[in-house]
């Protein structure tokens, strides 16, 4: 796509979501809200599986280690201090990240997928045997994590129109940040790693190095999205880091294409959006839901990102034939 | 520990090594031969616990139901092979990761379309319902003996099979080159329909053998997969031998961390494996 | 820590420091895989300013050795020494930071990027800070001209914005060694990169072998005999994993054994 066109249709978005609120109930922005966090959670997993190669099945692990961070940080009958509870909830996440990505990293192509797994489960079962974060029936998070500095309160999350306008602001921030990441010399050098990793050894780049930093940073960033998903909902539970949702997410990156951060909050969008609506219809919808995803995979390769290109391909061989 | 209770955790950890070592094995071969990931391969575990769990209820004997069961499995799986699998060969990791999730969900959500979400007993058969006497206190169920029995049985079948047979060596050979098996006029398409058949049904048999001790239960299959997972990565992906070591050290480790510190239980298995990485990136025994 | 300090400082000691533009020196490298040597100590020099050959049937040995000397794979015995200090265990990527560069013979490249980009990473490479996230990669003009000198010392001049993938065979081979060239390699180990090149192209690649050993050292692969006899300036023939002959190309020539060694696997 023309990039003059696709800016204006990044901000032609952006503005829809900054109105949205003023046209839908409270119920659907806080779907949307959530949505744009799942697509945070989805750049940041795009960062590894469509920039750099690494398709990690456990990418999960990171955003529940946040969103128990925030929890845990959370007095019962306080809020717990903004400033400290995101830095605290991202370099959680960072730190358990670079730990993991020690490990897996030593293993490529399917080794790397159980590992991502396996080690997210891991991380799954401290949560989920052990009364560190409540066990298996989850924590809440009381009180909305409060951001007064010396008196002043720059925002309130406890407003919902507030928390949904940070959740934009974050969304705007990640996208910008992983941006301008992928346009350093470091981005670059992971996009070579995914194209030709052994090349860029014989290069002169220690690629365990880059891969370890773009694996420590997505989890970072996917503890951005653990840490607004669990002052969103209040509540955390052991699912938050369950294979399932590891699973969700790289459907969410796959549907909207790989190696397309504008297309990993499409995907995120339009996952939550069948969803919803599927379970609106059924209590079944998982049912149709895997239908989707096989459906995706056997004639959508690309995903929805590259259905306009797809389409229009189609178009103009039609019109050529006829 | 006293040395009763200590002989009763070496033989739990051995039924469950062996079963572990029944899923795991067709999970090895499908991605040594084919090189596929399969996350739906657990659901053949609950599937196949689930059968045994429906045939038992319908003949009123378990035996009756697995001897009825596998059969089916095993079509199940050939079906599955001919309609989706096969598709999958040339498919990079990733589609295969998302195609086999989604199947995941389809499965879960038809079991419980067909069955519902209840747990459900299945009844030991009369004839290993009985204890062995180990002292006055404790005793040990014959029908636990019997899976090991079982297992063990299969796993010497399988060696004879890869070994001894010609099948075996197509299996041996196709893991190494494809181009080789097609230049020896084997029909791969029919060979990998087979293994992966197999694999199923393997897997289903061990949800049946399973069903009395675990009862059936909604997402059973998912935490066998990521244990399977552990046991391929352990052994070394496509070494049915290093499965059998890896599901014996799981076995291992998974009963006596629930007996020494059973607070983190669940870790010890995942401990194993991390340390087996930092040892041998690729597994005990690494394929060539 | 120290023992390794010691042992370093004894090779720089130990190696010829007369002959100061030896650059690379591999020292009875052997490298057996299961029973089998597929190399058994091998000896070679590279001089700055020298096109050095590797000649040899199918499975002598030769792809082993320059693997060794890369660094793609760890010998079983052997030293290597570069500018007299012992690399032998450093990895490819650290080889390749301090001099020594290589070509492959089945073409390595990134077929999805533009020649540009291609050369571009190679020479970010060098770039003293790669982890800055804030700059653009675009912006560091020191890397994209030595992308673009590379680009056309490779005679590719002009094809910048080629898709690498989408060239052919003959511009693909230039790519590999401009991508070599883009690191600042004083070394360049060519593996074949005549292999499957028209007449013209396997001719314009000598004149480019012949421009780049001026101030370089060169490894060269290669099964032309023509290109061979007409670039290098001393040739190695190896046999079964072992050096048959080592010398100039006129002894090389004249040599019975060679002739046998040759005859006896049907090549000419």
């Amino acid at each position: 796509m023309n990039p003059r066109i696709a800016l204006v249709l990044k901000l032609a978005a952006l503005v829809g979501l900054i109105v949205f609120p003023s046209f839908g109930s409270s119920f659907y922005t806080e779907m949307v809200a959530k949505m744009l966090i799942l697509g945070i959670f989805a750049m940041s997993l795009d960062l590894l599986v469509g920039f750099t190669g690494l398709v990690s099945l456990g990418h999960a692990a990171y955003f529940g280690i946040a969103a128990y961070t925030v929890a845990l940080l959370t007095p019962k009958y306080d809020p717990a201090n903004f400033w400290i509870a995101l830095p605290a909830a991202v370099l959680a996440a960072a730190a358990a990240a670079f730990v993991i990505g020690l490990f897996v990293l030593r293993t490529k192509g399917i080794y790397f997928i159980m590992v991502t797994l396996a080690f997210a489960q891991m991380v799954y079962f401290i949560f989920h045997d052990t009364a560190l974060g409540g066990g298996s029936d989850g924590i809440y998070v009381n009180f909305k994590p409060d951001a007064t500095i010396a008196g002043w309160q720059p925002f309130n999350l406890d407003e919902p129109l507030q928390l949904y306008y940070f959740v934009v602001a974050a969304l705007v921030a990640v996208f910008v940040f992983l941006t301008l990441v992928l346009r350093s010399p470091f981005g670059k050098v992971l996009v070579g790693i995914r194209s030709n990793e052994h090349r860029m050894q014989s290069l002169g780049y220690a690629t365990f190095r880059y891969k370890l930093a773009a694996f420590t940073l997505a989890g970072g960033l996917a503890g951005v999205a653990g840490f607004l998903y669990a002052v969103l909902f209040g509540f955390v539970t052991p699912e938050y880091l369950s294979w399932h949702q590891s699973g969700n997410v790289l459907m969410m990156v796959i549907l909207g294409g790989m190696g397309n951060l504008a297309g990993a909050v499409i995907g995120a969008f339009a996952f939550i959006g069948l969803q919803e609506m599927f379970a609106d219809w059924t209590k079944h919808w998982q049912l149709l839901m895997g239908g989707v995803i096989v459906a995706a995979v056997l004639f959508m390769p690309g995903g929805l990102s590259a259905l306009p290109g797809r389409v229009l391909k189609k178009l103009n061989q039609e019109s050529k034939h006829g | 520990m006293d040395f009763t209770i200590f002989l009763i955790q070496i033989l739990n950890s051995l039924q469950y090594g062996l079963l572990l070592f029944l899923v795991a094995s067709g999970l090895t071969l499908v991605f040594g031969i084919m090189g596929i990931i399969n996350l739906a391969h657990g659901s053949f575990y609950m599937i196949g616990a689930y059968l045994a769990f429906a045939l038992t209820s319908l003949t009123g004997n378990l035996m009756l139901a697995i001897v009825l069961g596998l059969p089916l499995a095993f079509i199940f799986g050939a079906l599955l092979e001919w309609l989706l699998f096969a598709h999958l060969y040339k498919r990079d990791h990733l589609e295969q990761v998302l195609l086999t999730y989604g199947l995941i969900l389809i499965f879960e959500e038809l079991r419980s379309l067909a069955i519902g979400d209840d747990v459900h007993g299945v009844n030991i058969p009369a004839l290993f319902s009985a204890s062995i006497p180990l002292s006055d206190t404790l005793s040990y169920p014959v029908y636990r003996l019997l899976i090991s029995a079982v297992c063990i049985a299969l796993a010497v079948g399988l060696w004879w099979l890869m070994q001894r047979t010609r099948l075996g060596m197509m299996i041996r050979a196709g893991s190494h080159d494809r181009d080789m098996v097609q230049a020896l006029g084997i029909d791969i398409n029919l060979l990998y329909r087979t293994v992966f058949a197999l694999g199923v049904a393997l897997a289903a048999l061990a949800g049946m053998l399973a069903a009395p001790i675990s009862s059936v239960y909604p997402g059973m299959g998912g935490s066998v997969l990521i244990i399977s997972f552990v046991i391929v990565v352990i052994g070394g992906i496509g070494s049915v031998w290093g499965a059998l070591i890896a599901a014996l050290l799981i076995g291992f480790a998974d009963t006596f961390g629930k007996v020494l510190v059973p607070e983190f239980a669940g870790l010890a298995v995942y401990l194993v494996m991390a340390i087996v990485l930092l040892w041998r990136p690729e597994g005990i025994l690494k394929k060539g | 820590m120290a023992e390794a300090d010691l042992q370093i400082r004894g090779t720089a000691s130990a190696a010829p420091a007369a002959q100061g533009d030896v650059l690379l020196v591999a020292d009875k490298l052997t490298r057996r895989f299961g029973g089998l040597a597929a190399n058994q100590d091998v000896c070679l020099s590279l001089e700055r300013g020298m096109l050095h050959a590797l000649l040899g049937p199918n499975g002598a040995g030769k792809s082993t050795c320059i693997n060794m000397l890369s660094g793609d794979l760890p010998p079983s015995e052997g030293r290597i020494l570069l500018r007299g200090q012992d690399v032998t265990r450093l990895s490819a990527a650290q080889r390749s930071k301090i001099g020594i560069g290589r070509s492959y013979q089945r073409t390595n490249i990134f077929p999805g990027f533009t020649v540009l980009e291609n050369c571009r990473l190679a020479a970010q490479s060098r770039n003293p800070r790669p982890w800055k996230i804030f700059t653009d990669a675009l912006g560091l003009t020191d890397t994209l001209e030595r992308a673009r000198a590379a680009i056309v010392e490779a005679g590719l001049a002009g094809r910048e914005q080629r898709i690498a993938g989408t060239m052919s065979h003959g511009e693909q081979r230039q790519l590999e060694i401009a991508m070599v060239l883009a690191t600042d390699a004083e070394v360049l180990l060519l593996d074949e990169p005549l292999a499957g090149m028209g007449s013209e192209e396997s001719a314009q690649m000598v004149e480019l072998l012949k421009r780049l050993k001026q101030n370089r050292a060169i490894l060269l692969v290669e099964h032309d005999m023509d290109a061979v006899f007409a670039v290098a300036d001393t040739i190695t023939v190896m046999v079964n994993g072992v050096v048959l002959e080592s010398g100039p190309p006129e002894q090389i020539r004249n040599s019975a054994d060679v002739q046998t060694a040759y005859l006896g696997d049907g090549h000419v």
